[in-house]
């Protein structure tokens, strides 16, 4: 299939493999940001293709796993209201937070619905004009256009009834955050594809420079990730430190501006607490004051729901790279897909769940 | 219907209360996933627990005076009721028809029970009506008692309907999914995800641009010709839950490993596509006309040309092999060459944020 086929070759997949080997002089650990460039890896065994010494760390680009518990109760305590209509993207009915999942709040009687964009809730909203409809509005810079281009059709066409509970998150912050820490072992990261189709990549060149770490933009196929680790391996061995674009039939350097203009024309930059790692400074948008009448926090009057996470989760180290699924102690026992102690489990993209889906079960089958 | 060996390890270790978490039915139970295995297992089978239940094949196969009969039951509720390329009628009847089928039984006589709920347009029941009819003669069964109720407007979605089917098992045939050897050839009789794919875009109104219609058809004169031509060892629909979970538990029902070539697995253009926008996969996409099957080696051939030779078994593909090694586990050799586990999903797929 067009578009598909040609970036799962199997041929170009060995010699990509082999022109790594031959490049290598020593050995690499490389971060793939974004959680679908972790499914991708451990659906098609790339990491197993790879040669020994290139280790894959599992970066924090997986917007389910890192919206943070209390965010999921805050949801939790809308979507039980009876007067309101919740929607969401399909992956976060099943992240459980405090007590049980949105699959549950809607077995217990919730208006739940699952939409493929948030405009899809606009038309929810006047077809049910005595109903709130709330969209739970997470993600990272990939889908913060099209919620914001919901929320500024709302208020253009003043449709009251629709607010958004929003959790953004952006990604320089978390890649900032990650080389900040004094454990830090990631030496080249393969950056975001689907961020920067929106953002451009210029934004990542001083963080290239100041941390002499190599980024290379990369998409989300077999051949995408393979040439991403190979140009990210040839600045590490040539001691180069900069922004390479692997992705380039998606990615321009200055991104989509009429998507960056909405961003900015819908919400404002704050600080935001990530799911297994931590409050980081200036890492998500909020709404703008202008856009507050639909903003369903301030509505529904839940930002006073705070949240703890199970102790034994090692998912902000996961997240952070500094360990794997299987260093968990936790991992397969007692914490899987249907039991999530925490935020890498619960999503299809989160690192424990792809590589626990994908039989990942011990420590030696991967590298 | 089966739970997986590898799980069953792993549950017994970790999660010795599985229900615990769920105090009231969820959407997941009727998943075909690990939600419902872990329902059948925990409450229905400890209830009603006897050896012919124990096997937990979508079929009881059972000796009634001289004759070897199968007896199956299957409830269809679908939105919407008509979908490109069937209805829920068709599928009431199809997919009774198929659960008797393999066990190697020739499908004699169903059942068909309605639930109807107040104010279903009477044209709407007519067209069901009129296709089951259609879809029966086409099985060559006949439809020879039933039930109707009416619950009022609120209490049902449009129409819910319930066959039950039986049909006798030639005594040369032992069909089952615990009977897969190792050695034996893996076919699947046609490209997957069809059926799930078409209902989900009609659903949603997302209109893929191709032709995508529901696979929904009668496996009996196939399954016929398979018994014809060789030995046939596991025969099994892979409906909801898909081919994956089917293969899953074949595997561990027969003990026995199974590895997977990703790229012999036929899949169509508009399904794959449908499932990369989403991010699914169509291994757990359902299917109400395809089936798949282990035959011994030596067969193979014989068996995949008779396939050919008949409308439901047009693209048979042999997808892999069963093996001794990994034993309850589906291994699969992805498209570049790596390899992978192929495990049943906990509960329905749910179409991904990016």
């Amino acid at each position: 299939m067009k578009y598909l086929d040609e970036y799962r070759d199997r041929k170009i997949a060995e010699k990509l493999v082999s022109e790594i080997k031959r490049t290598m002089t020593r050995p690499w650990t490389i971060m793939e940001i974004c959680g679908g460039q972790t499914h991708s890896i451990v659906k098609y065994g790339l990491d197993q293709l790879l040669p020994e010494g290139v280790e894959l760390v599992h970066g924090p680009g997986c917007p389910v796993c890192v919206t943070p518990l209390e965010m999921i109760d805050r949801a939790h305590a809308i979507a039980h209201r009876s007067d309101v209509i919740f929607c969401s993207f399909g992956d976060m009915l099943r992240v459980p937070g405090s007590d049980g999942d949105l699959f549950q709040v809607k077995a217990g009687g919730g208006d739940i619905r699952i939409v493929y964009s948030p405009v899809d809730c606009l038309r929810i909203a006047m077809a049910n004009p005595a109903s709130k409809v709330v969209f739970f509005a997470v993600g990272f810079e990939t889908t913060a256009p099209a919620n914001a281009m919901a929320v500024w059709q709302a208020k253009a066409q003043g449709i009251r009834k629709f607010s958004v509970l929003v959790s953004h998150v952006m990604v320089p912050p978390a890649i900032e955050g990650i080389l900040r820490s004094p454990e830090n072992r990631v030496q080249g990261f393969l950056g975001p594809g689907h961020v920067c189709a929106v953002m451009g990549y210029r934004e990542y060149a001083p963080i290239a420079a100041r941390y002499k770490v190599p980024i290379v933009i990369s998409g989300f196929e077999p051949l995408d990730l393979l040439e991403g680790t190979l140009m990210a391996i040839r600045q590490l061995e040539q001691r180069r430190a900069e922004v390479e674009n692997q992705y380039g039939r998606t990615v321009c350097p200055d991104g989509n501006p009429q998507a960056q203009t909405m961003i900015h024309r819908v919400f404002q930059v704050c600080d935001r607490n990530w799911r297994g790692i931590g409050t980081i400074p200036k890492s998500g948008y909020r709404l703008n004051p202008e856009f507050q009448d639909h903003d369903a926090e301030r509505i529904f009057d839940v930002e006073a729901i705070h949240s703890m996470e199970p102790p034994t989760c090692l998912s902000g180290k996961i997240l952070s790279g500094l360990k794997k699924p299987h260093d968990c102690p936790a991992f397969g026992n007692p914490c899987t897909p249907q039991t999530p102690l925490g935020a890498t489990m619960v999503s299809a993209e989160g690192a424990c769940a792809a590589y626990y889906n994908y039989g990942r079960r011990g420590p030696c089958v991967g590298r | 219907m089966r739970g997986q060996v590898i799980m069953e390890a792993s549950f017994a270790l970790s999660c010795p209360l599985p229900l615990t978490r769920h105090k009231t039915i969820v959407l997941g139970h009727g998943s075909g996933g690990r939600l419902t295995a872990q329902l059948i297992r925990d409450l229905f089978l400890p209830a009603f627990d006897n050896p012919v239940l124990r096997k937990l094949d979508d079929q009881a196969v059972l000796d009634v005076g001289r004759a070897r009969i199968a007896l199956t039951t299957d409830s269809f509720v679908v939105t919407p009721l008509f979908f490109p390329g069937g209805d829920i009628g068709r599928l009431a009847v199809n997919g009774t028809v198929n659960d008797l089928a393999m066990s190697g039984a020739r499908p004699l006589f169903l059942t068909a029970a309605f639930i109807l709920e107040e104010g279903l347009p009477m044209e709407e029941l007519a067209r069901v009506t009129q296709s089951m009819s259609l879809a029966a003669a086409e099985a060559g069964v006949a439809i020879v008692t039933g039930d109707t109720k009416v619950v009022s407007h609120g209490s049902a979605d449009k129409l819910f309907i319930t066959t039950a089917g039986v049909g006798l098992v030639p005594d040369s045939v032992s069909i089952s999914a615990s009977n897969a050897k190792p050695g034996d050839v893996v076919i699947v009789s046609g490209p997957i995800g069809d059926h799930g794919m078409a209902v989900w875009s009609m659903r949603e109104g997302i209109d893929l641009g191709g032709s995508l219609r529901s696979d929904t058809a009668p496996l009996n004169t196939l399954v016929d010709a398979m018994i014809q031509a060789g030995d046939v060892h596991v025969l099994r629909d892979p409906t909801r839950g898909g081919l994956g979970t089917s293969l899953c538990e074949i595997a561990g029902s027969s003990d026995t490993g199974i590895e997977l070539e990703a790229n012999a697995i036929p899949v169509r253009d508009e399904v794959k596509a449908a499932s990369e926008i989403l991010g699914m996969d169509p291994l757990f996409v359902a299917n109400e006309g395809k089936l798949v099957a282990m035959v011994a080696e030596s067969d193979a051939d014989a068996i995949l040309h008779a396939m050919r030779a008949i409308p439901e078994g047009r693209d048979a593909q042999r997808i892999g092999r069963v093996v001794s090694e990994h034993p309850g586990v589906v291994l699969m050799k992805t498209e570049i060459g790596g390899s992978r586990i192929v495990d049943v999903p906990f509960a329905e797929q749910l179409p991904r944020i990016c």
